[in-house]
């Protein structure tokens, strides 16, 4: 048993560190009240192998591992998660499909981009009314000729406003039910698309999350993903990977609000001594440590598991994402209370940590779905 | 809107007929803004002034005083209920009545009850406490506001902080110490009112939550107060505050219970809407929430039934406060659980009602203080 990171992630862990505590910790502030997309240091971000760490050498990426781009995450989100799911889904949610069930030319024609940034991904799932159901999706993709003709609106799709590729997924064909569904590399010029509404939401407020329209879209044949009747298959497979990251996310984030935490627990001072002497503010902090802890080791063990090769880690990675993102809700809401009334103001970023905090009980599958899939698990 | 409110063996027909006559004005005059005012905070002020023409801006205090004389468990509905659709306009109503007009009707004399209690009871005055400060919060006795002795006067100096209704309020509660060496025993409670020379409203405060409630400081510099103005006995400020915040808690619980009751009924409308409620991870939540919502109302309910025949409620407060306040938080996380994504956006209630409920946990004595209280009480000092 091995709970050390080897050097090469070491480095990388203080490299993004550095970076994040310069280049993103003030502008976290400014992106939350302006909701402006972070362009800027994505370019940075890039320049510095960010954007594409798990895209291999041979297309522009970095080549490197899940454990390793767990830990830029966690570091990019532990002074700003809307930074940190960028950078997530441009990679596990846009690259990596492209990397698994991409073909050589659809690699070399949108991984590199994705790298550098050139481009941003998004990933294009969720329906208004297909959210925790995917299959009873109602977007439809008609093959005519050589195109794919796409019709339907996808919801609360992060990057969307900013996203130059999209991976997508349509029915090809209603009777075969989830196996009738395809998935497709859309780019934004593409006749017949559109961005729609931008979502007003709580929390992750720069990541230009918005509904997408496609109206008679039409999508070259060349730029199905995969085979047709595929697309489920490679849209849970996908989000089994990127629960890893969102658990990431979640553990920096975390980690971030109880360091802020603990820092002003000894400065501020109550009858007459810092406030971090007492016992219920200690019982505090020992339990976000201990659940941080916990769910940064079960993020670890889910992304070491991917990086030796398993092909099955669905209950690990929806484990991690579960733990982490619980563990995540309750340190913000124990910071703000640490804070007293000054953390439920804008002066201190615990309280945009408690906004950015509760998605991650939602997205890439609420916490009542990671118990399904985790139990589905134990049951087969 | 309510079948699915369980019935209450604390509250009578009076008190139902009471509720039904809040909801209906929360219905029409509060819900189709709540939303939209929290987010421009902007301050309810058209709907605290219908509630003074109504007369609810001074429900717990006697007819002779302006106030409409119910006793403290209809003014709990109220508080309920506003909160139910909006609690930036609900805390505004808590301030103004358990906070100021409360403690002038208990600690005040004869006169200060005619000059001051009856125009805000009736509601032609807003009222606003001013007890924290920068570096007195759960500290309240460490508070750093002077009040020097001068002749008939006394000339106070110093800032409040965090304070509800501050902005727009005519007459405000503050506390002062005279002598700092004295602590708690050095301090006296004031009352002062608008265009009086030496005060005025400071930075606004920029909130995650209770947005459209009106947070700021209050600056006091030389500001002259007469002695006819002290609030109960020199130095017995902290006896003063604190019986008012004994009785404020149980209107915060209120606050926290309406929060919760209004984000369950919007996840209860989401449910049926979107035909999930034979989904059991959906009945369970559901389950957990409206036994949430129902402990914390038979506790506020109790402890309002205590006041109500003049005992002591520090316990009971406590405890209903602090029970309320966590299970608002609950409830409301787990009402935009029941609607995923879309109840992190603002077309739906859910995610006001969490961000709301979080000063709950604060606001009147946080959690923590809270459970030293219910301790004492429990164990002695």
């Amino acid at each position: 048993m091995n709970f050390e990171l080897d050097s090469n992630q070491k480095l990388i862990r203080d490299m993004v560190r550095e970076f994040a505590v310069n280049e993103l910790e003030e502008k976290a502030v400014e992106i939350d009240q302006s909701k402006e997309f972070p362009w800027d240091s994505i370019k940075k971000m890039a320049e510095l192998g960010l954007m594409g760490m798990i895209i291999p050498e041979k297309y522009g990426g970095g080549g490197m591992d899940f454990v390793s781009l767990a830990i830029a995450i966690e570091e990019i989100s532990h002074v700003c998660a809307s930074t940190g799911v960028i950078v997530a889904v441009n990679q596990t949610l846009t690259a990596y499909p492209i990397m698994e069930f991409g073909n050589d030319d659809q690699k070399k024609k949108y991984l590199p981009v994705l790298a550098k940034a050139e481009k941003i991904g998004a990933f294009a799932l969720t329906e208004a009314g297909a959210g925790s159901d995917p299959a009873s999706m109602e977007t439809t993709a008609k093959l005519e000729g050589d195109h794919y003709i796409l019709n339907g609106s996808k919801r609360f799709i992060t990057n969307g406003e900013e996203a130059g590729i999209f991976i997508v997924f349509a029915i090809t064909d209603k009777e075969k039910g989830h196996k009738g569904i395809a998935t497709f590399i859309v780019e934004k010029d593409f006749e017949g698309f559109s961005v729609g509404d931008h979502e007003d939401l709580m929390g992750l407020r720069a990541t230009g999350n918005c509904e997408l329209m496609f109206d008679d879209c039409k999508v070259p044949k060349e730029n199905l993903l995969g085979e047709d009747g595929q697309g489920f298959k490679i849209a849970l497979h996908t989000i089994d990977t990127s629960r890893i990251d969102i658990g990431a996310q979640a553990v920096g984030l975390a980690q971030g609000a109880m360091e802020a935490a603990i820092k002003y627990s000894k400065e501020r001072q109550t009858f007459g001594k810092p406030i971090c002497e007492y016992q219920m503010i200690q019982s505090k902090l020992a339990e976000m440590a201990t659940r941080i802890d916990a769910a940064r080791f079960l993020v670890y063990r889910a992304a070491a598991m991917k990086d030796s090769g398993a092909t099955r880690y669905s209950k690990e990675a929806a484990m991690a994402k579960y733990a982490a993102s619980e563990a995540c809700m309750y340190t913000v809401r124990e910071a703000i209370q640490i804070y007293g009334g000054y953390g439920y103001t804008k002066d201190y970023p615990v309280e945009r940590y408690f906004r950015d905090a509760k998605v991650m009980e939602i997205y890439e599958g609420t916490s009542e779905i990671q118990k399904i899939v985790i139990a589905r698990s134990l049951l087969a | 809107m309510d079948e699915f409110r369980m019935k209450s063996a604390m509250s009578d027909r009076g008190h139902e007929q009471f509720r039904e006559e809040v909801q209906a004005f929360a219905r029409e005059c509060i819900a189709p803004y709540a939303g939209a005012i929290e987010e421009n905070q902007r301050f309810p002020r058209d709907a605290i002034e219908e509630m003074g023409r109504r007369g609810w801006m001074g429900l717990p205090i006697p007819r002779e005083y302006g106030g409409a004389g119910l006793d403290n468990l209809s003014y709990i509905i109220a508080v309920e209920e506003i909160s139910r659709v909006c609690g930036s306009t609900g805390i505004t109503l808590a301030a103004h009545t358990s906070l100021v007009a409360w403690p002038i009707y208990t600690h005040g004399n004869e006169e200060q009850k005619m000059k001051y209690l009856k125009p805000l009871a009736s509601g032609e005055h807003l009222g606003s406490f001013g007890l924290t400060e920068s570096n007195a919060g759960s500290d309240a006795g460490a508070t750093e506001t002077m009040a020097v002795s001068e002749g008939d006067f006394y000339v106070v100096n110093g800032t409040k902080r965090f304070i509800t209704n501050a902005t727009h309020a005519d007459t405000v509660i503050l506390t002062a110490s005279h002598d700092r060496t004295k602590g708690v025993h050095g301090i006296s409670a004031f009352i002062v009112e608008k265009g009086m020379c030496g005060f005025e409203p400071g930075k606004k405060e920029n909130k995650l939550g209770l947005r459209a409630s009106d947070t700021a400081e209050i600056v006091f510099q030389d500001c002259k107060i007469h002695k006819d103005n002290l609030l109960g006995e020199k130095n017995e400020g902290f006896k003063v505050f604190m019986e008012t915040l004994d009785g404020g808690r149980i209107s915060i619980g209120a606050l926290a219970l309406g929060e919760a009751q209004g984000a369950l009924d919007a996840a209860v409308a989401y449910v049926r809407d979107h035909d999930l409620r034979r989904d059991q991870a959906v009945q369970s939540s559901i389950a957990d929430m409206m036994m949430d919502v129902s402990a914390a109302r038979h506790m506020i309910y109790h402890a309002a039934r205590i006041k109500d025949q003049k005992k002591t409620v520090i316990l009971e407060g406590a405890m209903a406060k602090l029970y309320a306040s966590e299970a608002s938080m609950r409830v409301a996380s787990k009402a935009i659980d029941l609607m995923g994504m879309e109840g992190l956006t603002n077309r739906y209630p859910a995610e006001r009602f969490l961000r709301d409920a979080k000063l709950n946990e604060i606001g009147e004595g946080t959690s923590e203080i809270q459970r030293i209280v219910i301790a004492r009480q429990v164990l002695g000092k």
